[in-house]
């Protein structure tokens, strides 16, 4: 694993950006196109990075950025791939589609999974702040239950979708679940996906001081307590074999997680979650965490 | 595949063969009828070998239209097809293939727009994007469906404005005739290959599509850059600058095809017309006929065929009517709540006009209702009793309605 010091110093993102204060997004993105060593065109639908790019005409990167309508990411990725194999050009950068919750979960499903089952040639990144942070912290499918939203009022009731499975279920060369604020973890998987073609699919968490409920500064801890408790892991499934990775390594072989209250308590947005639902969500994380233990040794003991 | 020569194909094989023609490099489009024989036949060729293109099979006409802005802005030259819903489906995207500037040709095979459910033509989805800020051609015939689309691309990447070709369902899309098919090195001279914009560029990176004020604004080196009203105007005037484009392209292909051409407008018998019945698309032909037995009988009508309708040519319009005494205009659509499109735009062009004829409006052949030359004779003949009896302005008449009579 690549050690935090030996990520490379060129840097692809302008010093300033439109971001809220404390915004992991940017975090992410920076080790993501260190990962890529800058040759990459990014296509980026309606969201929060529509905006940490910067209003014309000031960019916040130094690679080529194609903004697109909502539902968009993924086949106007297709389509990038598609126009730089037709002009000669597609051994020049690599295609990026880089989309929220919202862009990749809900309006965006339809464009994604098409593009996976044609196992078009493009990394996407979906980077999940579990709402739409964008346009004021409305619920998404890919809120958790309990998390008070501008439109769950009372706490969301449904559970999230699970999206790496269901990309998983595309049957495509790669998928990783990364957090941004391990940028080791993150340089190291999108650099594997470089190397990789078709469609390579990984789901970035991105703790949202704003949306979530916490203090700035707090950004970083909050997104390592999401994977201290389990309610993110860490894994890539690399043709179909799942690993766990980083952390969440770590903590398997160590066995034992945070309690996720700790985690919940953190965050305003689960304050008045009842003693049930922290149970219920307790219980989903354990499951979840299980059956990650149980893939991870299926895949490491021999066939 | 089809060489070089007269041959009889139906308006879908012509407009596959305009593609090949045009060494388009890209290809998205989903399944809807009555288009779908257009990707078909271009996914034959492209299996066999015999179309050099990348063919993207998408999910939704939303991505096939958004698989086409990218590869567009990458540089290749692009094509889609689609009809009624599916270019409902895809309408957010025909708004950012214009905004974006992006010379995207795309072939509307005109067909009424659900509900209820009706697979047949009238021209009501190629109307709802009027606004949409792209140059819009209708065609009459087979040929002019492969002519069209040619020269398409020529204007497209002239004016830097993507081109929608609309053609009618089942009526052209579906239906033989003689259509002469130039030879592959003329069309390739007369369309050589596209010339890619640096847009994507890793060495000069750009942002591209970006949130965009109202007001201009510097960029790092202090250089003061549009804001989004600066950019509408631009893109108004680019549309304005195609009402010479695309008469121009139509006289250089005729010039390299020794055939063929197109301005913004056709006319049949108009010159010393009384009467003008003004339409878009196959209608003109059925026009033409009804336009010649109406002289049969003593009543002087021609016929203005309306080629581009984005931009409008209010100013060929005015000129063409001039002189004449009523002008009926023959829509396949509706402005739900006033009038037909074509009727409105054309009542608008003549308002500041000398010797402007007085217009009426009638709809006609929505979702497939049989149009016959004789109904149209009629609805004529009953247009020219209703201004000789003085009137002036009309309600919009429905042809061939067969309303049923209420207890």
């Amino acid at each position: 694993m690549t050690k935090l010091v030996d990520l490379p110093t060129t840097e692809h993102m302008l010093p300033g950006n439109r971001a809220c204060a404390g915004c992991t997004i940017g975090i992410g993105l920076r080790s993501i196109l260190k990962a890529l060593d800058g040759k990459t065109v990014m296509t980026v639908p309606a969201s929060c990075l529509t905006v940490i790019g910067g209003m014309y005409p000031i960019s916040s990167v130094t690679v080529p950025w194609l903004n697109v309508a909502f539902p968009g990411a993924a086949a106007a990725a297709s389509g990038l791939a598609a126009g730089l194999r037709a002009t000669g050009r597609a051994g020049e950068m690599t295609v990026l589609a880089m989309a929220g919750d919202g862009g990749t979960a809900d309006i965006g499903i339809q464009g994604l999974s098409g593009a996976a089952e044609r196992n078009e040639d493009f990394i996407y990144v979906c980077y999940d702040n579990e709402a739409y942070m964008n346009t004021g912290t409305q619920r998404s499918g890919l809120t958790p239950a309990g998390a008070r939203t501008t439109t769950t009022t009372r706490g969301k009731r449904e559970t999230s979708k699970d999206m790496p499975r269901i990309m998983e279920a595309h049957g495509i060369p790669y998928v990783a679940s990364i957090s941004a604020v391990y940028p080791d973890d993150v340089y190291d998987k999108v650099a594997k996906a470089r190397g990789l073609r078709g469609l390579r699919y990984l789901h970035m968490s991105t703790p949202c001081p704003s949306g979530w409920g916490f203090e700035p500064k707090d950004a970083v801890h909050v997104g390592q307590l999401a994977v201290d408790t389990g309610a993110v892991i860490l894994y890539d499934v690399e043709g179909g074999v799942f690993r766990l990775t980083g952390r969440s390594k770590a903590l398997a072989r160590r066995g034992a997680l945070k309690p996720v209250r700790e985690y919940l308590s953190a965050q305003a947005r689960f304050h008045g979650t009842s003693k049930a639902e922290v149970e219920a969500l307790q219980a989903w994380v354990d499951s979840r965490w299980e059956e990650a233990l149980q893939r991870d040794a299926a895949s490491a003991s021999p066939a | 595949m089809s060489d070089a020569g007269t041959v009889v194909i139906t308006g879908n094989e012509a407009a596959a063969i305009a593609v090949r023609l045009a060494g388009v490099q890209v290809v998205a489009a989903y399944p809807i009828t009555p288009q779908s024989p257009v990707v078909e036949t271009l996914s034959k060729w492209v299996d066999a070998g015999e179309l050099r293109a990348e063919l993207v099979r998408v999910e939704s006409e939303h991505s096939a239209l958004t698989v086409c802005i990218a590869a567009a802005t990458v540089g290749a030259r692009v094509f889609t097809a689609t009809s009624a819903n599916g270019l409902a489906y895809m309408n957010e995207q025909v708004w950012w293939a214009a905004g974006a500037r992006l010379p995207v040709v795309m072939a509307c095979v005109n067909r009424a727009l659900a509900a209820p459910w009706n697979v047949l033509n009238d021209q009501q989805d190629s109307m709802s994007v009027r606004d949409a800020g792209w140059i819009q051609i209708y065609c009459r015939d087979n040929q002019e469906i492969l002519d069209s689309l040619v020269q398409a691309y020529a204007i497209a990447e002239q004016v830097q404005l993507p081109v929608m070709v609309c053609y009618d369902g089942f009526l052209l899309s579906h239906t033989s005739m003689p259509v002469t098919v130039p030879p592959a090195e003329l069309a390739k001279a007369f369309l050589p290959r596209r010339e890619p914009l640096p847009i994507v560029d890793l060495q000069r990176p750009r942002n591209i599509g970006q949130v965009t004020f109202a007001d201009p604004r510097a960029d790092a080196s202090g250089n003061l850059c549009h804001g989004y009203m600066e950019i509408r105007a631009l893109h108004q005037e680019a549309l304005e600058r195609a009402l010479d484009v695309i008469p121009a392209v139509g006289d250089a292909f005729a010039k390299q095809f020794g055939r063929g051409g197109g301005g913004l407008l056709w006319s049949h018998l108009l010159e010393d017309a009384e009467v003008a019945l003004v339409a878009a698309g196959s209608i003109g032909s059925e026009l033409s006929v009804a336009a010649e037995t109406l002289r049969s009988e003593g009543i002087r009508a021609g016929v203005l065929g309306i080629r581009a309708y984005r931009p409008f040519p209010a100013q060929a319009v005015r000129a063409a009517l001039a002189g004449k005494a009523l002008a009926v205009v023959v829509d396949k659509a509706m402005s739900y709540g006033y009038e037909g499109p074509i009727c409105s735009d054309v009542r608008a062009a003549l308002l500041d006009a000398e010797r402007a004829p007085a217009v009426f409006g009638a709809v006609t052949g929505l979702g497939g209702r049989e149009v016959e030359t004789s109904q149209l004779a009629d609805a004529a003949r009953r247009a020219v009793a209703d201004f000789r009896a003085g009137a002036r302005r009309r309600r919009t008449a429905w042809i061939n309605l067969k309303l049923r009579e209420e207890a």
